[in-house]
């Protein structure tokens, strides 16, 4: 039997991002890829894997799924959950593990993802990764044109993913406790393509102002509410090309920030467009968080952007190894806050 | 002397702006600069993406300072006027059925054509394909005779089939997939625009097309082919268009 994950609940949105497939835009192909490609290399670092692997990326609310192969590991990077590790199918409770660390599991057992806090997004990899075909080099789920990851689209219940290995290696587990996820103060914007379109009074304005990330956000583009910017010249231009973090303004002059998902050319004027190096904290930021943008160069986001590798590079330096005294994961889930309800599940 | 604007997209694309209209000169230029930035193969471009009226070209910031990268977008610029583009001549067989043709009544309608006639105006223009967009393979093919001309639907459909014609201002697209539409559908195309299983699209940018009505009955045995993957289409001619 083909080494495998089924999917009991596929959780809110769950779908297999790698880095994305870029080359192709002009062909009008999104790049798509992890909304927080830090946590994406975390969880594939934790399992041993090179850290642009394809993982399951988890939007909200975790899945539930069982594993269909003799024993497998998997880790969990991102925003933090209660990650329950059932015995099978029918047990009432289990083990509780939180995230930013590997576990080794086998057949039969059923891994239960609970709701995501501090976060909006957790990728769960798998050692040696998903037996999906590329897509254009990449197994990134695009749900618009419909390929990649697993049949082009989010995870439904019933569907079983293969995995490249039948087992997982012999080997400690390992955790990461001091990766910095926390959301920067103001994320930092490059001014343009179009601030032609606003005057020097609104975009004043615009990086002076708190915004909410509304609930219509998506994969696409993270709605904002708050301070509405209005245009000088209408908000319809001829239609060009879009770059991942671009905010752009329409109508109704609430703007919106184009993540992994957005299509490769729209009409609406871009105020700025947040830094590369921003952008995998912008991606994990749930619904309801607050937020604003501070202006800064092209030479200051070239060193962020330097500085977010170097971050990318020591994530492996960060693993240690897991004691597993009971005790100190314990503490771990108090210190998040966790376990609450579900103490006794876990004895 | 050419008139352009080289704008940043964040830390790792720059626009390059020919200009804020849809036309065929600001096109020859885009697609021309594409073409020949593509052609210098620059360690740090990632990918280039013309549009209509400007070219994103999207860099590795930490191989290629966006100074020097400005300096040789500009150097490229400067010999733009004696370069020429070059796309392909497609022959692409529609069916204006009104089984498929949705739109087309409403269409002669608020055009006060008959359908015959709007079907002859849609048919009968060379179409120059300005950019691919909004869905994988979707060309975005200008112009529509002017008085085809109609502002898109005030509510959109949630939901059109792949392969459909359909027309809006003075463009024409085929949309490779089904998708949510707002355009006018006059029409289906048999041939598969973009390969999923390649991540191949038939229609580039710089390519030229004309659509070549065809009945029902061949429309279904083009489609059958199709379906059985062996429906093959080779361009009639070979495209070069150069900058005025």
């Amino acid at each position: 039997m083909t080494p495998a994950l089924r999917i009991i609940s596929p959780g809110l949105s769950t779908t297999i991002q790698d880095v994305g497939r870029s080359g192709f835009q002009r062909l009008g192909v999104s790049v798509s890829g992890a909304l927080d490609p830090v946590s994406l290399h975390a969880a594939n670092a934790l399992a041993g894997n090179p850290g642009n692997t394809g993982a399951l990326e988890a939007l909200y609310v975790g899945p539930t799924f069982a594993i269909d192969t003799d024993d497998t590991r998997l880790a969990f990077a991102g925003a933090d959950a209660v990650i329950e590790i059932l015995h099978n199918a029918d047990a009432r409770g289990g083990e509780i593990i939180p995230t930013m660390q590997s576990v080794r599991v086998r057949r039969g057992q059923v891994i239960r993802v609970g709701s995501l806090k501090n976060g909006a997004t957790l990728y769960i990899a798998v050692e040696g990764g998903f037996a999906v075909a590329p897509a254009l080099g990449s197994v990134s789920t695009d749900s618009r044109g419909k390929m990649g990851g697993w049949q082009g689209r989010p995870l439904v219940e019933g569907d079983i993913i293969p995995l490249r290995r039948a087992t997982a290696t012999e080997r400690d587990e390992y955790r990461i406790d001091d990766l910095d996820l926390a959301a920067p103060r103001r994320f930092r914007a490059v001014l343009g393509p179009q601030n032609d379109n606003f005057s020097d009074q609104e975009i004043e304005r615009f990086f002076a102002s708190e915004y909410t990330v509304s609930a219509g956000s998506n994969r696409m583009g993270m709605r904002l509410e708050g301070q509405a910017i209005r245009h000088v010249r209408g908000f319809n231009i001829v239609s060009d090309a879009i770059a991942t973090g671009s905010i752009q303004v329409p109508g109704s002059g609430q703007p919106i920030v184009l993540l992994a998902d957005h299509q490769t050319t729209g009409g609406y004027p871009k105020i700025a467009t947040v830094i590369s190096a921003d952008l995998p904290a912008l991606g994990r930021l749930p619904i309801g968080s607050r937020v604003s943008f501070a202006p800064i160069t092209v030479e200051e986001a070239a060193a962020a952007r330097r500085e977010l590798c170097a971050t990318v590079d020591g994530i492996a330096g960060k693993m240690v190894r897991l004691a597993t005294p009971a005790a100190a994961v314990a503490a771990r889930l108090l210190e998040c806050n966790l376990i609450s309800g579900v103490q006794d599940a876990a004895a | 002397m050419l008139d352009y604007r080289v704008l940043p997209a964040g830390d790792t694309a720059l626009v390059i702006e020919f200009g804020d209209r849809i036309d065929r000169e600001l096109s020859t230029l885009v697609l021309s600069l594409a073409q020949a930035l593509d052609a210098e193969r620059i360690e740090g471009v990632v990918e280039t993406v013309p549009t209509f009226r400007s070219l994103m070209v999207h860099y590795e910031p930490l191989v290629l300072a966006a100074s020097s990268l400005i300096a040789r977008i500009d150097a490229q610029v400067q010999k733009l006027g004696s370069s020429e583009i070059l796309g392909h001549v497609w022959h692409l067989p529609v069916c204006y059925d009104p089984r498929f043709a949705i739109d087309l009544d409403e269409v002669a309608k608020r055009t006060s054509l008959s359908t015959q006639q709007v079907v002859e105006r849609h048919s009968g223009p060379i179409y120059h394909v300005y950019m691919l967009g909004f869905l994988p393979g979707q060309a975005y093919m200008g112009e529509v005779a002017a008085e085809l001309a109609l502002d898109r639907l005030e509510t959109p459909r949630t939901k059109i089939p792949a392969g459909s014609l359909a027309i809006a201002s003075r463009m024409s697209c085929v949309f490779p997939l089904e998708t949510p539409c707002g355009w006018h559908v006059i029409g289906r195309c048999p041939v598969p625009l973009w390969d999923p299983a390649l991540g191949t699209s038939l229609l580039a940018p710089a390519d030229q097309v004309r659509f070549v009505p065809v009945s029902m009955r061949e429309y279904e045995t083009l489609a059958a082919r199709a379906s059985q993957g062996v429906l093959r289409i080779e361009p009639v001619s070979e495209f070069v268009g150069a900058v005025a």
